[in-house]
């Protein structure tokens, strides 16, 4: 039997979805990364030029890529957001958009410590450094943008074109290294070539990045159930929800549901 | 022509006009974008002069020479194709070796001598055990050896 997507598209049948499903992504997350570290950091041999200072590769890499796959993501649902005007495209670019700058700063800090015991400094101002540094300024620049409008399709409109044309950067970051002399050193993992990487090296990393993958869905699947109650606090079936049926039933007050929202940016707090 | 089909036309001629645009910077910005110079570009002028630079290749194996009772190192950095000697005072990194990348910030001198402010080192891609690399080391010697014969 085919699965209607669009049935989906709703914030009224997204929010239990998101709600069944994040705690399975979650779980899947500890469990690679519990089994990641242990190849990385237990089974793993040393490396021969860099001795134990590469081993920083397990959390270097895989936030890197989610850093670049995660704004890809948010990319995609700006597009759909402008396109079709859905609310919880907007919704979901939103969501993700803390998620990416936490990985690209976490690649960036990971990277200087990795930098200084083998190039010798923590920073050097080359290309692909430079534009993953630009990466975490979109991301925080989508976040500040959000929060300097109030009205909150206006916001998802300007959020949704910064993050479209910021998208030109993830293309070259990652080809940065081929492009330019960099200090970076070159891709050890692409599609068009062998890895170069001892294959448990590679496997660790491997599964260490589909743990960061899961964790990143897990993030913004919570991320977005929250987002949704902040935004459709005025709608009737957010009063129905269990945790916001007891003010919701006080007879005589009617159902706080059908009150437009108040115009303050508090954020509704969820007790499941 | 649907509205949402248009606004979806004009998002991918947005992209691609911004695409485009960057394109041409970074193409206009190509010198400025590249970290290091190779000794074949400073040997032909293509380094900027009179303000430091950085140059970079390999640390020819068996040129390091340090200098009695001081931090002074020299090294020729090259490209295969062309040499440049550095000159350094100071602390190298830990995976400063020869037959190795490096990059050195400093200026060229009158002659022909860069002397270097920073020196460091640059790794390749390549993560493998120590036993694997003595084994290639192996190889390499073996098949040296043998192509001298």
């Amino acid at each position: 039997m085919a699965t209607n997507w669009y049935h989906y598209a709703s914030p009224v049948t997204f929010y239990p979805l998101a709600g069944r499903l994040a705690p399975w992504f979650a779980a899947i997350a500890a469990l690679l990364a519990a089994a990641g570290l242990w190849i990385g950091f237990g089974l793993a041999p040393t490396d021969a030029t860099q001795g134990e200072a590469y081993r920083i590769i397990y959390i270097h890499v895989p936030t890197a890529w989610m850093a670049m796959f995660v704004y890809l993501v948010m990319a995609f649902w700006s597009a759909l957001a402008l396109a079709f005007n859905t609310r919880l495209s907007a919704m979901m670019a939103q969501a993700l958009a803390p998620t990416g700058a936490l990985m690209a700063a976490l690649a960036l800090w990971t990277g200087a410590f990795w930098g200084r015991p083998t190039w010798g400094t923590y920073w050097a101002w080359d290309a692909r450094m430079t534009s993953t540094l630009i990466l975490l300024f979109l991301y925080l620049g989508v976040i500040a943008l959000r929060s300097a409008i109030d009205d909150p399709r206006r916001a998802d409109r300007a959020c949704a074109v910064l993050t479209l044309v910021g998208a030109v950067n993830v293309p070259i970051i990652y080809f940065s290294v081929r492009w330019w002399n960099t200090l970076h050193q070159g891709a050890s993992v692409s599609l068009t070539a062998a890895p170069k990487m001892a294959s448990l090296m590679l496997s660790g990393m491997l599964v260490m990045s589909f743990a960061a993958w899961a964790w990143c869905i897990a993030a913004a699947l919570w991320r977005v159930r929250a987002i949704i109650l902040e935004r459709e606090r005025g709608s009737a079936w957010v009063a129905t929800l269990p945790g916001m049926g007891r003010s919701a039933g006080v007879p005589g007050q009617g159902p706080k549901g059908l009150r437009s929202p108040p115009p303050s940016r508090c954020a509704t707090r969820v007790s499941d | 022509m649907k509205a949402r089909h248009r606004r979806f036309a004009w998002i991918a001629a947005g992209l691609v006009a911004i695409g485009v645009a960057v394109g041409l910077v970074l193409n206009a910005f190509q010198s400025n974008l590249v970290f290091f110079y190779s000794p074949s570009q400073v040997l032909s002028k293509e380094a900027p002069v009179g303000r430091p630079f950085r140059i970079g290749g390999m640390v020819e194996s068996g040129s390091l020479q340090r200098e009695k009772d001081s931090l002074t190192v020299r090294f020729v950095v090259t490209d295969t194709a062309q040499n440049v000697t550095v000159r350094y005072t100071g602390l190298l990194p830990d995976l400063f070796k020869e037959g190795k990348g490096v990059v050195a910030q400093g200026s060229l001198g009158p002659d022909g001598v860069f002397t270097a402010t920073e020196v460091l080192a640059k790794h390749d891609e390549n993560y493998m055990p120590p036993e694997a690399a003595a084994a290639i080391e192996q190889a390499h010697k073996g098949g040296q050896m043998k192509s001298s014969k």
